[in-house]
């Protein structure tokens, strides 16, 4: 079996599952975000009276934070009420960033547990060897109610990165190379693991960066092998009880696929499809309107302590802006302790308050008709940060801040020094 | 649940995310009856809730409702009492909301090609069989797992779990 399939062997409370099978399994993690009043509608419609085990509940506040209309402040105001009702205490509140960072900071995606969130990009929590699948209000009604979700189980894709990655050149870059490889409906329902040499060395940020947009690819989860990095990362936060699953040497993957990130350059997914992926070079000289640095996928530290790098002493573009959007409270006040927040807001960008702001096109830091966007976020469908005339390059950290600076699509690789 | 369904067709292309389907602008509206207004509003058919009358199909290609998780995308088009949606294949979270709805979203390989909007459509769930009454092309759709016919054909996860909460079956 694979270790993906003992996990959810395990939360089903049984020995063995095979892919195709449809299991109930325990929820170990369940998430809600502002978004998505429907889930409590939805458990009232359902009958539900107790959330089943308030104490896995999570619900954040983080696409309207902090409420920009009063449609949004009633919904996080009937939240709160719910929240204080079913004794649901994790209520993560306007000052604390998206769900998914929140979830990594606080140490609750581990290795062999489920995390379940109304948000595809839960994918990401495959990368600290946790199930992480994104799911709509009343699946995640039906968890509040039992304390389960059923699953199909998925067949697993195995991609393995081989090589070493140029300076310049980052996860980013990789899982969009892969995304115009593979194509946006390459991994559904499956399960894509990554492996590999390459992999070793990526830091965890770089492997949530990879595992986040495997959703793009529609993916139901993703995996990485826990291994030093991964426990490092969690003992640093005090997380040292979970159980770690490994892959059966027999186990057959429905596709296995390498790649060489030596061979890959700084890349764009260009308007208006996450798969329309192409060289950045191809594009180099596109007047860039916005900058956009945050999200779940991009907002990280080491995003900003490489964006600051090649900001510091600098301006950016007359005709450009550049907001910032670290992903979470916590990113933020590392951001702040180690100075990079102080080196961007010097090179001129506008720095907004965590959360998921202008990534879902709700707010602060939509597009006109007409103007581009380069965005280290997820995604570039029409009308995804404003304007449905806007459009929308996605880029890694250091492709976007170079853009900030020159104010056109400019290769990294010139501005980033050699490490 | 109505086995034996028709209805005229609305045909969208690859990959129709959930920002086409219904845009993240109008997320903040929470019932149905606000929801379905702005059904494919972000979509190259912005007219469709004018147009779409109860029991109409939506044809698409593969990747169906990919992008993000909001259950609107599927509140909406059960909104406007959409019949069924056929395409090529389906992204999962999408599938997942359809499903809990009871709004059947059928897999039918190739469809794509062969319906032009407007045409009359028939699908017949107990046969798995979709028809094009207008040019009568004819294919097998796959089948849904026993776990998903169960839920769809209760009218969805809600009426599921209202028996069982009512029962006290959850307590267990």
């Amino acid at each position: 079996m694979h270790a993906i399939e003992k996990l959810l062997a395990a939360k089903a409370g049984v020995d063995r599952v095979h892919a195709g099978q449809i299991v109930n399994c325990d929820v170990d993690v369940a998430g809600i975000n502002d978004l998505y009043y429907q889930t409590v509608k939805s458990f009232v419609e359902m009958g539900g009276q107790r959330v089943k085990h308030p104490d896995d509940v999570l619900i954040f506040f983080d696409h309207y934070a902090p409420c920009a209309t009063v449609i949004q402040a009633e919904d996080h105001k009937k939240f709160r009420q719910f929240a204080h009702e079913q004794g649901i205490a994790n209520l993560m509140d306007v000052n604390q960033g998206v769900c998914h960072q929140v979830v990594v900071d606080r140490g609750l995606a581990k290795p062999g547990e489920i995390v379940v969130i109304t948000d595809s990009h839960s994918t990401m929590h495959g990368a600290l060897g946790a199930f992480g699948t994104g799911v709509g209000a009343t699946d995640l009604a039906t968890i509040l109610i039992t304390g389960k979700l059923w699953f199909k189980v998925p067949e697993v894709i195995k991609i393995t990165l081989t090589g070493h990655l140029h300076p310049g050149v980052y996860a980013k870059d990789v899982i969009l190379h892969i995304l115009g490889d593979l194509k946006a409906d390459h991994g559904i329902y499956k399960a894509i693991e990554f492996a590999g040499p390459a992999l070793k060395d990526m830091t965890i940020s770089e492997r949530l960066a990879l595992c986040n947009m495997t959703t793009e690819m529609g993916a139901a989860t993703s995996y990485i092998q826990p291994d030093d990095r991964t426990r490092n990362f969690l003992k640093a936060k005090g997380v040292t009880d979970y159980t770690v699953y490994t892959t059966d040497e027999d186990y057959h993957y429905q596709e296995e696929i390498t790649y060489d990130v030596g061979q890959i350059g700084p890349q764009v997914a260009a308007p208006a499809d996450v798969d329309n992926v192409h060289d950045l070079s191809d594009y180099q000289g596109v007047h860039v309107d916005q900058a956009y640095i945050g999200s779940c996928t991009g907002g990280r530290l080491q995003d900003f302590a490489t964006a600051a790098k090649i900001l510091k002493g600098h301006h950016i573009a007359l005709d450009t802006r550049l907001i910032i959007v670290p992903a979470s409270g916590e990113v933020t006040r590392e951001c702040i302790a180690r100075g990079y927040i102080q080196d961007l807001l010097d090179a001129g960008a506008t720095l907004s308050p965590s959360g998921c702001a202008a990534c879902i096109g709700i707010h602060q830091g939509l597009i006109a008709a007409d103007e581009v966007c380069m965005s280290t976020s997820n995604r570039n469908f029409p009308g995804r940060m404003g304007s449905l005339k806007g459009q929308i390059y996605l880029a890694s950290p250091a492709a976007t801040a170079t853009a900030a600076l020159t104010g056109q699509i400019t290769d990294p690789r010139d501005y980033v020094e050699a490490e | 649940m109505k086995t034996l369904r028709t209805g005229h067709a609305h045909v969208f292309g690859q990959n129709i995310d959930t920002d086409q389907i219904y845009p993240a602008r109008f997320i903040e509206y929470t019932e149905e009856a606000d929801i379905k207004k702005y059904a494919m509003a972000g979509s190259d058919d912005p007219d469709f809730v004018q147009e779409t009358q109860p029991g109409d199909f939506i044809v698409a290609g593969t990747n169906f409702g990919c992008g993000s998780s909001r259950e609107h995308a599927a509140i909406t088009l059960k909104g406007n009492q959409v019949g069924a949606i056929v395409a090529e294949s389906f992204a999962r979270i999408f599938f997942r909301n359809a499903i809990n709805l009871g709004l059947p979203v059928i897999t039918c390989p190739h469809v794509h090609a062969h319906v032009q909007p407007g045409d009359q459509l028939q699908l017949d769930l107990k046969a798995g069989e979709f028809k094009n009454l207008t040019n009568g092309w004819t294919a097998p759709v796959e089948p849904l797992d026993d776990y998903i016919m169960n839920i769809l054909s209760h009218g969805g996860i809600k009426p599921l779990m209202r028996a069982m909460t009512s029962q006290g079956k959850v307590r267990e």
